[in-house]
């Protein structure tokens, strides 16, 4: 009983990092595609969108019946509502991607406004953070899951940096409103990502200590991200 | 939070030199379920059994500390264990119908006590039946055998004839161990709304029971009380390894 039990949830935690593979995949390929104009690979990442959801809700459905069928108590039910949980993040983070595959179509044949650094930077530490934190999830390791949530810091730095960039561009010239603002959308969708990585952590250390605590504040401001 | 019953280094040895419940203490507050837990063999039926001095009917050899119910020591020979078992009442795995009508059953108790008059013994009837949950199905046919009742029916009768005799605790070992998961709800269903009135210790017959009607629950290894713990949280976030093991199927 508990031997298929456990390989059950070994299966459901093999599956959650299949998904933050492709939402890992998606993050870096909207911001590569919108940085390459590829309008082609954008509507691709937008509608794999459907494919994240779909894998969300399927692991949803395994953990339900998980929970149904073994009635999980202590560390195993932690853990179970946990993956709900984080099945949950990630299918919001890969909306993030989408809606910057969406700005990337929105864009049409406009090229972007100035020459995207900043922004991959973001996305490539987000998605680093990310995959690391799953890492963590995968083998409980509340010590790396304490210490990913302050690189959040170098994430909002770098978001800073965008804005302020971005403000510039508007002061100097107001027709660029349109186009700056498309790529401040793009950086918030990414700050966005690394705050949910930080909820990913946060169920790490609930997995173990079972106490569920804000690591650290995060900004609670959303942005049309789909 | 009123105690009931309080428990202070309870130790229990059997005669065949099976040491039983080491060192028990214990509060049990009034009006809640307390729920005692555990694999076989460690000590929650003794302990139960403790509490109405039903352990007088076997074999122990050395039972030591005190069970203070509304101050007076149980254990103390010069109890009346009558009267006791009247203000503790138990209901055990399997029912044991007795074999008289449904009313009769309700009523022996009242009557051995000396209630000869037909409207008590009417009102005691329904009031212990609505409040086992039976009398809706029952209430037509309260002269039929109560052998031809159901299991599940069976066992809320055997609970309401010990509602019948106006206890203030109930105690129950496995209760629903041979009853199908409707007649469970029901029994689970009655207790969350006896506990208003009564204090009740119940040993589940599963973990997932432990869970469901706890308010309080301690878990037993051994002989040993490992966790007593308020609410829920020793089935959420068990602070002993050992509970954890158990409650996640790691053993017993």
């Amino acid at each position: 009983m508990r031997k298929a039990f456990e390989k059950e949830i070994q299966h459901l935690k093999d599956e959650i990092l299949l998904l933050g593979g492709m939402v890992e995949k998606a993050i870096l390929g909207s911001v590569d595609a919108l940085k390459k104009r590829d309008i082609e690979a954008s509507q691709a990442i937008f509608d794999n969108d459907d494919n994240i959801n779909a894998k969300r809700y399927a692991i949803e459905e395994q953990v339900m019946v998980a929970i149904a069928t073994q009635q999980p108590l202590a560390h195993d039910l932690r853990l179970l509502a946990s993956l709900l949980e984080v099945a949950g993040e990630l299918e919001r983070m890969g909306d993030y991607a989408k809606g910057i595959a969406r700005i990337s179509l929105l864009m049409g044949d406009e090229p972007v406004l100035k020459p995207l650094i900043d922004i991959p930077r973001m996305a490539r530490k987000g998605s680093d953070m990310l995959h690391r934190a799953l890492e963590a999830f995968m083998n409980e390791d509340t010590e790396t899951a304490r210490l990913i949530p302050n690189e959040d810091d170098e994430i909002d730095g770098l978001y800073d940096q965008i804005y302020r960039e971005l403000m510039m561009f508007i002061i100097q010239d107001a027709r660029v409103i349109e186009r700056a603002n498309w790529l401040l959308w793009v950086a918030h969708n990414l700050e966005r990502v690394a705050d949910r990585v930080t909820n990913i952590c946060e169920r790490t250390i609930f997995i173990t200590t079972g106490s569920i605590k804000d690591i650290k504040s995060s900004h609670d401001t959303e942005t049309p991200s789909n | 939070m009123k105690n009931k019953i309080v428990i202070e280094n309870l130790s229990l040895q059997y005669s065949d030199g099976n040491e039983s419940l080491r060192d028990i203490s214990i509060d049990i507050p009034a009006n809640a379920i307390s729920v005692l837990f555990g694999p076989a063999g460690g000590g929650k039926s003794s302990l139960l059994r403790c509490l109405n001095r039903l352990n007088d009917l076997t074999d122990v050899e050395s039972i030591s500390g005190k069970v203070i119910l509304d101050g007076e020591d149980i254990l103390d020979p010069k109890v009346n264990v009558i009267e006791l078992r009247r203000k503790v009442g138990m209901v055990f795995a399997r029912p044991v119908v007795l074999p008289f009508s449904i009313r009769g059953n309700i009523t022996y108790g009242l009557e051995l006590a000396g209630v000869k008059q037909k409207s008590p013994l009417d009102e005691a009837v329904e009031r212990s039946l609505k409040m086992s949950a039976l009398w809706d199905e029952v209430k037509d046919r309260l002269e039929e055998p109560a052998i031809a009742l159901s299991g599940g029916q069976q066992q809320r009768l055997c609970l309401a004839r010990v509602l019948a005799n106006q206890p203030e605790i109930i105690l129950m070992d496995e209760p629903t161990s041979g009853l199908d998961p409707l007649s469970t709800a029901k029994v689970e269903e009655a207790l969350q709304v006896l506990k208003k009135d009564y204090t009740i210790v119940l040993v589940p017959h599963s973990v997932q029971q432990a869970a469901r009607t706890a308010d309080y629950a301690a878990f037993f290894l051994q002989g040993e009380l490992v966790e007593w713990a308020v609410d829920k949280e020793i089935f959420t976030n068990p602070k002993d390894q050992r509970t954890e093991d158990y409650i996640t199927g790691r053993f017993g």
